[in-house]
């Protein structure tokens, strides 16, 4: 199984994790400062700033892509929730 | 009962803007956390301008007759070209499905953040609906006047805005500068005492949002203002801008201390969670630049400790388990902590058990889910720590402070490790 390597800059904490793994999976289990409403890509409280390796996350989703947009977020913001990692990259809570 | 008669017809404020609201007298307790002891208005807005005719914000459903018959005192339906939500909580958009109904050709003008707000109101399809996002900068002409919008969000929802009218320097405000306070005279140098009322409705409404009153604020202050029209209770004529500067007064941190705050909570039956809290307390007070207190909920209310968590940079709470879960004081002072913003706080949980040990990841997951973070896993001990134990108590203490200070290392962990 590919791995990599992804970085909390808010709490200088770098993880280890299977390709695949959504940030969500493993951004409380480290107390990083994104924080969670819904949980379903519905209310863009887990919106996350990702500072490397954009193209190292799943695409958004077409709703996903609506949220980014309802709530005017930049190209490099994501919802943790839904963000699946592909790759390293370096994130911190918006 | 009031002994004051209210006028049924639309009530004129300014030259061009007439309330249409309604008045609920006899309300008595708001969205399940409010008490109102006089009841509170829902307070609507007709704008008549040279090209049209603009609604601002409608009321709660059953107060919808009330508004049409004010409205249709001041306008027919055709003239009515826009309708601008502030705010799309169901107290100010009760009416909206009606209105709708009857003035098809209106525009709707809201915040991006509330159109999935309105689809979900109106059950209707994108398609259906004729809506334009707006934010700061955009505005909306009516032929002698404009209206311009603010992006205010969190006030007390995400779409809320404010909405200005720039020829009469009148700002409909949404829910903020509002309360509840119903008074047939309407205007706040008219109507009775509601200095209780104002603070109050701060104090549940707005108070969890204090970065997002600063916010709004740094962005209304430079306006020219002769008057505030909210959404709830008196239309502020009478030195609109002392709200404004009261608001400022209530968000701004009283903060005195310069060093971040650790405040550890716990209640104990047998002592034994005691004695960890005092580990815990031992332990973080090893790190300098963090001032640690330490509480025990048996001897203290609840307010006061919901004011000190609103300023205090994390918590630690323990709690023995009793019945397979925490005690009541504990779940007491968590559900309390609604009013205030905890985002991004640090938490924690500890606590001495005899049988089961649930209480502990119970509070864990209840701090996640008030959106504190929670960097140090919870400690539990069955029955009576042991010296070991206490000194696991005293370096959970430590990690705890030091993670709050930043004064812990860069971490590398792998995904079997957490």
């Amino acid at each position: 199984m590919s791995k990599a390597q992804l970085t909390f800059s808010d709490i200088d904490v770098t993880v280890t994790v299977p390709a695949g793994v959504r940030v969500i999976e493993i951004s409380e289990k480290v107390g990083s400062g994104i924080v969670y409403g819904c949980r379903e890509g519905d209310c863009g409280t887990c919106l996350m700033q990702v500072l490397e390796g954009w193209n190292n996350l799943s695409s958004p989703s077409v709703l996903e892509d609506k949220i980014l947009r309802e709530l005017m977020a930049g190209k490099h913001y994501r919802l943790a929730c839904q963000a699946q990692v592909l790759g390293d990259v370096v994130v911190k809570p918006a | 009962m009031t002994s004051l008669t209210f006028p049924d017809c639309a009530i004129p404020i300014s030259n061009r803007v007439h309330w249409i609201g309604a008045f609920d007298p006899l309300l008595r307790s708001f969205d399940l956390i409010l008490k109102t002891a006089n009841g509170t208005t829902y307070n609507a807005y007709l704008v008549r301008g040279q090209q049209g005719v603009a609604i601002i914000d409608t009321v709660k459903e059953e107060f919808a007759e009330e508004f049409f018959k004010r409205l249709e005192s001041v306008a027919n339906y055709d003239e009515i070209t826009l309708i601008v939500l502030n705010h799309l909580e169901p107290d100010h958009t009760g009416a909206l499905p009606e209105l709708l109904k009857r003035a098809p050709q209106a525009y709707l003008y809201i915040s991006h953040q509330a159109q999935s707000m309105l689809k979900g109101l109106l059950k209707l399809d994108e398609k259906q609906l004729q809506f334009k996002p707006v934010t700061t900068g955009d505005h909306v002409d009516l032929g002698d006047c404009t209206l311009e919008f603010f992006h205010t969000p969190y006030l007390h929802w995400p779409d809320t805005q404010c909405t200005y009218l720039r020829e009469e320097k009148l700002l409909f405000s949404g829910d903020v500068f509002g309360c509840h306070f119903c008074d047939a005279r309407l205007f706040n140098d008219l109507v009775g005492d509601f200095r209780f009322s104002f603070d109050y409705y701060y104090a549940h409404i707005m108070r969890p949002f204090k970065k997002y009153v600063l916010d709004a604020l740094t962005l209304l202050e430079p306006l020219a203002l002769d008057l505030i029209a909210p959404t709830h209770g008196p239309v502020l004529r009478d030195q609109p801008r002392r709200y404004l500067q009261h608001y400022r007064t209530l968000s701004t941190p009283r903060k005195e201390v310069v060093d971040k705050t650790l405040l550890i909570f716990y209640i104990s039956a047998y002592g034994n969670t005691a004695r960890m809290a005092h580990a815990i307390y031992q332990g973080a007070s090893t790190v300098t630049g963090l001032r640690v207190s330490i509480f025990d909920l048996q001897g203290g209310e609840v307010e006061p400790f919901v004011d000190l968590i609103e300023e205090a940079d994390g918590i630690v709470l323990g709690t023995p388990t009793i019945n397979g879960d925490a005690v009541k004081p504990i779940w007491d002072l968590l559900s309390s902590l609604a009013v205030v913003n905890l985002k991004g706080k640090v938490g924690a949980a500890f606590g001495s058990y005899g049988w089961t040990g649930e209480a502990v990841n119970m509070i864990e997951s209840r701090l996640r889910g008030l959106k504190l973070r929670v960097p140090v896993p919870g400690l539990r001990i069955k029955l009576i720590p042991t010296e070991e134990e206490l000194a696991t108590c005293q370096t959970f203490g430590q990690q705890l402070a030091e993670t709050m200070t930043q004064k812990q290392a860069v971490r590398e962990l792998d995904f079997s490790q957490i």
